[in-house]
């Protein structure tokens, strides 16, 4: 059983470098929507033999929403928003990458060093969600799109959810799914606001939301 | 004992210009074409070998010796890795770091040959050969290291000869990533397609072949030699992953392993059907890729 967590925790990982690495802002919803699928697969296999309905449902819930709902949401948003492609992030892609797994390494650093309440059910889930945690915040920071930025924020809660497994026997019910609720409104305000932004303006490029300020009318007034 | 060693060593000799046939053939019948002979690289070979190399005038005696040395490295290395997870003619502790120098020095004389032409075509080939060695020889290092520490063995032999099967078991997903990161190594190394494409020529994007334009006769059959040869090591070391020792006897493992060989000849001439070569400024992106994968190996050793 645990040969098994390892495996899903190295694809984890393995998509978590993928998602940083792809350019197509599409296949990067894709990718994440399949972490947050693959990750809500944990609890089901980890209960497998004997699995209450309660069990049973919350899982099921967090799959549909995050390998179904959010990414419809999102691509929904992008064709609003008629996007293809990210620009360059920050540093570039192949630099993403090795960040990606600098992070991997600090995390593995950081749950060995961690002294945590409990024993984690699996070191290697552990560092792995601390390192799908670190990415998202990355992303967050080194992408220009608005849209990628909901992406960054999407594997940060997917961390946390994969922490919570990784150390919980018994997963929390109502702190769950209230986590889930936030991440839900948030991805729905962020397509309504995407979609709003793209209407005004002509992208949703938040390097150039840096730009706005008083001088360049004032400029023009001259 | 001596005797089946010398026998592995001159087998692989032997057969390793084969698997570039094996490739061309996988190549033209997923083109729907008959394709060159199975033995091809033999004829050409021998076809070389019995010409006189030409020299320009301009070169140093670097670019006379650099087959020579090349070929020797890459010979030199064969003795180190296994055959079909039997021990080879030369192991100690340690010599994986021989092992990885050995290949780093036969490339680095082919790059300086291919600077002492003066040419700045070559040079171009130079600079790209350098540049993408500076990721794939960390992935490759890195993939061993891994290995060697789910094998708790220092040497190449002794990684590919004990343990595969308690490895594979106990470290299953370190195996596999390790397995990914050396599938493009051995696709960058020997010049195959994602990294390179070993049929054109004269072209601005060829990384290998444009450091060889300037050899002839008997040193461009060291060189195509030596490119077979390091085929064979990067190969059996991939074949080494999946299989290692098992105990069918000696002969017959050793089919066993010479058709596996074959075997991960046809997938890479699948693989260069199939795909498309990488834009050059892509190739960097993809063995960080495998030095990625590398990285993360290591790290689910340290358990």
């Amino acid at each position: 059983m645990g040969h098994w967590f390892d495996f899903i925790g190295v694809t984890i990982l393995l998509v978590n470098l993928m998602a940083l690495s792809s350019s197509r802002v599409r296949s990067c919803v894709r990718i994440v929507a399949a972490q947050g699928a693959l990750i809500g697969c944990i609890p089901l296999i980890q209960h497998l033999p004997h699995i209450t309905p309660a069990q049973t449902l919350f899982p099921l819930v967090n799959i549909i929403l995050k390998g179904v709902v959010f990414p419809w949401l999102l691509l929904r948003a992008l064709r609003a928003a008629n996007i293809r492609k990210e620009v360059e992030p920050i540093g570039g892609y192949p630099l993403s990458l090795l960040m990606g797994v600098a992070i991997f390494v600090i995390s593995y650093w950081l749950i060995n060093r961690m002294s945590a309440p409990g024993h984690p059910a699996s070191v290697l889930n552990a560092a792995v969600s601390f390192s799908v945690f670190l990415t998202g915040a990355y992303m967050i920071v080194s992408r220009m799109k608005a849209i990628t930025q909901v992406i960054g924020y999407l594997m940060i809660e997917n961390g946390i959810y994969l922490f919570g497994l990784a150390y919980l026997k018994e997963q929390s019910f109502l702190v769950e799914m209230s986590i889930l609720l936030d991440v839900f409104v948030a991805v729905f305000v962020m397509g309504i606001a995407i979609f709003h932004i793209s209407r005004e303006f002509d992208h949703i490029d938040t390097e150039k939301l840096s730009e706005l300020n008083d001088t360049m009318t004032a400029g023009q007034g001259l | 004992m001596v005797k089946k060693e010398i026998i592995q060593f001159a087998l692989s000799l032997i057969i390793s210009p084969l698997l570039f046939g094996v490739i061309n053939r996988t190549k033209a019948f997923f083109a729907g074409r008959r394709g060159a002979p199975l033995l091809q690289l033999y004829y050409d070979l021998f076809k070389l070998l019995r010409k006189s190399a030409v020299y320009s005038d301009t070169i140093t005696p670097v670019f006379v010796f650099a087959p020579i040395i090349s070929l020797g490295a890459v010979i030199t290395s064969l003795l180190i890795v296994p055959f079909a997870g039997y021990r080879p003619l030369v192991s100690f502790e340690g010599d994986l770091v021989l092992f990885i120098y050995l290949l780093a020095l036969a490339r680095f004389f082919i790059v300086i040959a291919a600077l002492d032409t003066g040419s700045s075509f070559e040079g171009m080939g130079a600079s790209r050969e350098a540049q993408f060695a500076v990721f794939a020889e960390p992935a490759f290092f890195l993939s061993l290291v891994a290995l060697s520490r789910a094998a708790g063995q220092m040497s190449v032999s002794g990684i590919f000869s004990s343990s595969v099967t308690s490895m594979w078991s106990s470290y299953g997903p370190m195996v596999f990533l390790v397995l990914g990161s050396l599938f493009i190594v051995f696709l960058a190394e020997n010049s195959r397609i994602p990294v390179d494409d070993p049929n054109t020529h004269l072209e601005l994007t060829m990384i290998h072949e444009v450091m060889v334009l300037d050899h002839s006769g008997v040193d461009l059959a060291f060189l195509f030699y030596s490119a077979a040869i390091k085929f064979w090591l990067f190969g059996s070391l991939i074949i080494g992953v999946f299989f290692g020792p098992r105990n069918f006897g000696w002969g017959i493992d050793c089919i066993i392993f010479i058709v596996s060989m074959m075997v991960l000849a046809c997938i890479t001439g699948i693989v260069e059907s199939i795909f498309a070569r990488l834009r050059l400024l892509k190739v960097p992106h993809f063995l960080i890729v495998a030095l990625a994968l590398s990285v993360v190996a290591v790290i689910l050793t340290l358990r």
